[in-house]
């Protein structure tokens, strides 16, 4: 059906928004799940309240959920310059990627850690535990299901997310559904991306739920 | 209320003018008012009272997972007051505890969460690992090593979070109605557990409980913790034969009796007998019947048969017939047994 050019470019464009959306997400982790922790620590009920930095970080959050992605991605542009050197393509598009995703993320974090039965936090403290022990051997792990589960979306999200980044030159499987899809009305290789694209998700689904559950020892085998 | 033998033991937990108010938006709770208390060496002390009274904030207290808003809590002779966060976690080292829903780490396995205490207390990893299968092995669940918490019934778990507590080598265990979530038959062996850790590891427990029965099935001493107020201690046998305060007749009155039963009968002649070491062993109600020629009703019995004597207690409402009470009072008096008149128990 496809030349073998072009099916050489949706391979390689798959590889390049597997490339931005993973290093995205595993850069909005190392600021998001930090993030997420202080905000459970810090909250009024939490091992550590400070109602200062609860409300920034609070506030930080919510403001930067709260931007259109396709805005962030033009605000950010002055700042994406300074660090890549560049506005466009798929390096490029990293940075406001990230941006988008590690509030996201934090709320992720945030939720799932504070589902985690304060009755063993309780049972953890009464045997001497410090916070840092807390959160290293209480909070993450008892949560690692649901923070797993949590990665899947954060992936899902931030695919999407850089395929509308493809829109503005982003590079990946967005852009190419932009430049043959709306530009030349080769409308075959737009729904090949969009293929790819489910695809894409549903075998990140797939294997994020799997390794959840894999992970997972509440259940009784 | 102590006697000589624990004036001279050590003094493992004093509390002293302890009180906590808890402060929510619209409201204000005082939920213990100047407590205080002495916990010796090896003493089981049960510390009893109603929902609500106050035995949680209570306990608490002991490792200042809560911080009381006045008054001292001293654990072996030092004041958790005085000490600042470090001290107070290697002061919780020495002090285990259990829970009612024994919050156990539901992604550790049953070995992972007996080594968590001792991977805080930074022990190297194959003594740690040596500690705590010899721990399993103590509390009966050698084979339950690798198990994950959810595949363990109610008693196994609980079985498992004392392994837990005991990891660090605790002088003291405290446990938060560490019953209350199981059947009959579980609660008696972790009760059997609990008693025998005391003896053979010399540890102090502490027992937070709303269950009559079980101070009387392991405690040595007893606290009555009624609206955030001590209202008695002292001695299990002491304390259950010669109640002093209406909280602790209430509680005792509690423990199985079957209160819509109580209020369908009529007469109000009621009394509280107490079987203890001095009672014989006879079918003492039936021979009481037989002698006066009168039934009685039974409204609630709680004995036990340890080795070879009753001990517990009976409720019997007696013949509205006055004389007939007298002689049936008269006779049980005669065995050596407790009478209490009680007003009111019947509405
Ligand atoms: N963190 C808190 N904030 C406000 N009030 C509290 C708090 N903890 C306990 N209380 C109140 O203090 C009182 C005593 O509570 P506590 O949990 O110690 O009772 P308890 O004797 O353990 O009861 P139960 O048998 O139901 O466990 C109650 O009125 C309770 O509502
Ligand atoms: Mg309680």
């Amino acid at each position: 059906m496809f030349s073998e050019k072009i099916i050489s470019m949706l391979f390689e464009n798959t590889l390049i928004t597997l490339y931005m959306t993973v290093a995205s997400t595993l850069i909005a982790y190392v600021i998001g799940l930090p993030m997420g922790i202080l905000l459970v620590l810090s909250a009024k009920d939490g091992l550590r309240p400070n109602a200062v930095l609860y409300k920034a970080l609070d506030v930080i959050v919510n403001l930067l959920r709260s931007i259109p992605f396709l805005i962030l991605l033009v605000l950010v542009i002055p700042l994406t310059r300074a660090i890549v050197g560049k506005s466009y393509g798929p390096t490029a598009t990293i940075v406001p990627l990230t941006i988008a995703a590690a509030p996201f993320i934090a709320r992720l974090v945030e939720s799932s850690l504070r589902e985690v039965d304060p009755g063993v936090v309780e049972a953890a403290k009464s045997m001497g535990a410090d916070n840092f022990n807390i959160v290293t051997k209480v909070l993450i792990p008892e949560a690692r299901t649901a923070l797993i589960t949590d990665a899947t979306v954060a992936l899902v999200t931030i695919l999407g997310y850089s395929a509308m980044a493809g829109t503005v030159g982003g590079g990946g499987l967005g852009d190419i559904a932009i430049q043959y899809g709306y530009y030349r009305y080769q409308t075959d290789i737009m729904f090949a991306t969009v293929i790819l694209l489910v695809l894409l998700v549903q075998i990140l689904q797939w294997a994020g739920m799997r390794l959840a559950r894999a992970l997972d020892r509440r259940v009784r085998s | 209320m102590e006697t000589d033998n624990n004036a001279m033991s050590e003094v493992m937990i004093r509390i002293e003018g302890l009180s906590k108010t808890f402060r929510t938006k619209d409201a204000e709770v005082e939920a213990l008012k100047d407590i205080n208390l002495d916990i010796h060496a090896g003493e089981i002390y049960g510390i009893i009272g109603m929902s609500g009274a106050g035995k949680s904030t209570l306990v608490r207290c002991l490792n200042y997972l809560e911080r009381p808003t006045k008054g001292n809590v001293y654990v072996e002779g030092k004041n958790l007051a005085d000490m600042d966060e470090r001290e107070l976690r290697s002061t919780r080292k020495r002090i285990g505890m259990i829970f009612q829903h024994f919050n156990l780490l539901m992604q550790r396995s049953v070995l992972g969460n007996v080594l968590f205490p001792l991977e805080i207390g930074k022990v190297p990893g194959e003594q740690a690992k040596k500690k705590a299968m010899e721990l399993l092995g103590l509390v009966g669940l050698s084979d339950k090593a690798g198990v994950y918490p959810a595949q363990l019934s109610g008693g196994q778990m609980q079985r498992v979070a004392i392994a837990r507590a005991l990891a660090a080598d605790p002088k003291i265990l405290l446990c938060d109605e560490a019953t209350s979530a199981l059947d009959p038959a579980t609660t008696k062996s972790i009760l059997e557990l609990l008693s025998r850790i005391n003896k053979e590891l010399g540890i102090t427990i502490v027992i937070i409980t709303h269950s009559m029965s079980v101070v009387e099935e392991v405690c040595t001493h007893v606290a009555i913790i009624d609206g955030g107020v001590l209202a008695e201690t002292g001695e299990v046998k002491e304390v259950f034969a010669h109640p002093r305060t209406d909280a602790a007749k209430r509680l005792f009155m509690e423990s199985g009796a079957h209160e819509g039963l109580v209020t369908e009968l009529k007469g109000k002649h009621c009394i509280r007998i107490v079987f203890t070491k001095n009672s014989s062993f006879e079918p003492v109600i039936a021979n009481m019947v037989l002698s006066v020629g009168t039934p009685v009703n039974i409204l609630l019995a709680d004995t036990k048969d340890i080795g070879g004597i009753a001990h517990g207690q009976m409720v019997l409402q007696l013949p509205e017939d006055e004389e007939k009470a007298q002689a049936m009072v008269e006779y049980l008096k005669t065995r050596k047994l407790d009478v209490e008149e009680l007003t009111d128990y019947v509405q």
